[in-house]
């Protein structure tokens, strides 16, 4: 069967890579928009942290025998608490300060990290088995469907809607759009904000590894593979605006989606369609797919 | 404290920028020429983006582009068209000119924290372009560019020859971005970087001077790309790298943001310590810079020459 003279079979898995891939970014645009609504800091160390999260699962594994489930619910825990005390130590100096230096201390802990893992562990990368309940893969007809491959969606689908839930429609999330829109005013009501700050980076910071450990399976388990990814998550968050919660779940798996569909039909400008689109964006809607002017 | 200067002090800086200038012409026959070359290439580079970030309020994370592709451009016409160093430089400098007006056009239509992550992604697009064009060379970069003859006549293979030459180019950018932070167009970057809708009420096309100043700093990081293409005789992927965006953030803030010096003066200390360590800890390189960079933003964020120049103060106040 073929589409536009393309394989059934190539299209469908190129957009099953372009989903996988358009759920990360959605996760970690995400993380990043809710990061940088409370704490008004661009935290550029995410890619370093969604790098942790593959890690620390892959260490799991090979060196305690902790398997894959424990490690999807530990590796956030454990990277969310070392982003809970980078807050407290750290990122809490610059609140009144120029955003620009978030940016930058952020940009220095990512260095740090990666430099670190990279002289453990080398640059060739590692591997990751697939857990035995997710392998094989079904036959769709036109296609051959990977079960750990929908699993990848599912779950960070599942986790992009579950937080938006919260934000949107519990008092938790109230607290945290009413702290985004003025902080002081809602300290003021007798609410403690700093808390809510570290427990806001905390959370995002374990969202970028929930993405790393669902990608540990996927990719390969190298100390570089956040800081590739994060630069096109940069560019997703400038497409998509940083004001809607939704809008970044749909920008990214859009834009995981047409980068797949480049791959297909022209793939040596799969690299940079992402940034492509961000100029044509920039040019007929300077704020953003979904943010406010 | 008032801004404008007392003659002596003025006297003071005029006395200390000969001295080092003087310093620079001996400096060849003390120190090893090669190390003194990268490190005035990368002090342009840094003293062109402090031009931006130190006096436009201008975050620029992907100013790597201007120096790569000036890099590339001069390596391919000097090697491939074959013309003489000085014009090889020259279309290095214009095409990064010409990158920096488009970088411009798209990034100023968003500020502050955007701002940053659009350079960032354009400078990415440049990357992965370089990395798949086939005249570039790919992984390998652009080697074997000869230095030639400057002007047909001096041969730069000689190393003190080819120092002077990297010494003039810095010092004639040097001055150029000293008389652009004098001018009254610089101060018009200091209005827009000190408070924006004032300086747009007062009826400046903030816009304009913005992409202006974009347009300079990315040409004079040129510049300094394709200058440093001709002194390794390569032009390399690193260059373009983000990591190199990163180095030239560092050396601007560890200098002293916002201080004429100070990018030269964190380039110095950089490209020295990464001399010094390259052998000695490896990669640990990577986290050395990153470590610096924290202690830079937490507790020293006037940088070396900025600390100077407030010790300085405190001392003539008393």
């Amino acid at each position: 069967m073929e589409i536009f003279g393309v394989p059934s079979a190539l299209l469908g898995s190129q957009l099953l890579v372009g989903l996988i891939n358009g759920s990360f970014y959605a996760i970690l645009s995400l993380g990043l928009a809710i990061i940088f609504g409370l704490l008004n800091i661009i935290n550029f160390a995410h890619g370093a942290q969604y790098m942790m999260g593959a890690f620390i699962a892959w260490l799991a594994l090979t060196k305690f025998n902790v398997n894959y489930w424990v490690a999807l619910i530990a590796a956030p825990l454990l990277v969310g608490l070392f982003g809970v005390i980078l807050e407290r130590t750290m990122l809490r100096k610059l609140y009144k300060l120029d955003h620009l230096y978030g940016l930058l201390l952020t940009f220095g802990l990512a260095l740090i990290i990666e430099g670190v893992f990279r002289d453990q562990f080398g640059i060739s990368g590692e591997s990751y088995e697939v857990p035995e309940a997710l392998s094989g893969g079904i036959h769709l007809g036109f296609m051959f469907l990977p079960i750990y491959r929908a699993w990848v969606i599912v779950a960070s689908l599942t986790v992009c809607f579950g937080t938006w839930y919260m934000i949107e429609k519990t008092r938790l999330g109230a607290y945290l759009r009413a702290g985004t829109e003025n902080s002081q005013m809602v300290q003021a009501l007798g609410i403690n904000v700093p808390l809510l700050i570290t427990f806001t980076y905390g959370y995002g910071v374990a969202l970028a590894a929930f993405a790393g450990v669902l990608a540990a399976p996927v990719f390969q388990v190298n100390p570089l593979m956040g800081s590739n990814l994060i630069i096109v998550v940069f560019a997703v968050v400038v497409i998509g605006g940083m004001g809607s919660i939704l809008g970044s779940i749909v920008t990214g798996i859009g834009l995981g989606l047409i980068e797949g569909l480049t791959r297909v039909f022209y793939p040596e400008a799969s690299a940079v369609v992402v940034f492509v689109i961000m100029v044509i964006v920039l040019l007929v809607r300077p704020a953003g797919l979904f943010g406010k002017a | 404290m008032s801004t404008t200067k007392q003659p002596s002090a003025l006297i003071k800086t005029e006395v200390l920028y000969t001295g080092l200038f003087i310093v620079g012409l001996i400096a060849p026959f003390a120190v090893y020429p090669t190390f003194l070359m990268k490190l005035f290439c990368l002090a342009l580079f840094a003293c062109a983006f402090n031009l931006l970030l130190g006096f436009a309020g201008l975050l620029s994370f992907g100013h790597a582009a201007f120096l790569g592709t000036a890099g590339y451009v001069c390596g391919l016409m000097v090697r491939d068209v074959g013309v003489t160093p000085e014009v090889g430089i020259l279309a290095g400098t214009v095409s990064a000119g010409l990158l920096g007006w488009l970088f411009g056009v798209l990034a100023i239509r968003r500020t502050g924290i955007y701002f940053a992550m659009i350079t960032l992604a354009l400078a990415q697009m440049v990357y992965f372009i370089v990395l798949q064009v086939k005249a570039t060379g790919g992984e390998d970069g652009l080697q074997g560019v000869p230095r030639g003859h400057l002007f047909g006549l001096v041969d730069l293979s000689d190393n003190v020859a080819m120092y002077y030459l990297v010494y003039a180019v810095f010092s004639l950018g040097f001055f150029i971005i000293y008389r652009t932070i004098h001018s009254p167009f610089g101060q018009i970057l200091k209005a827009i970087r000190e408070n924006e809708p004032r300086a747009i009420s007062l009826g400046y096309d903030v816009s304009r001077f913005k992409l202006m100043a974009f347009v300079i700093s990315a040409s004079l990081a040129g510049l300094a790309g394709a200058t440093k293409t001709l002194v390794f005789q390569l032009a390399s992927l690193s260059d373009v790298h983000w990591h190199m965006s990163g180095e030239v953030v560092l050396m601007t803030l560890l200098g002293g943001l916002g201080t004429i010096l100070g990018p030269a003066v964190g380039s110095a200390t950089i490209v020295t310590l990464q001399n010094e360590l390259a052998d000695k800890v490896g990669s640990w390189v990577t986290v050395i810079m990153g470590l610096i960079f924290v202690i830079c933003v937490l507790a020293f964020r006037r940088g070396i020459v900025g600390e100077i120049q407030a010790l300085i103060q405190r001392a003539g106040i008393r």
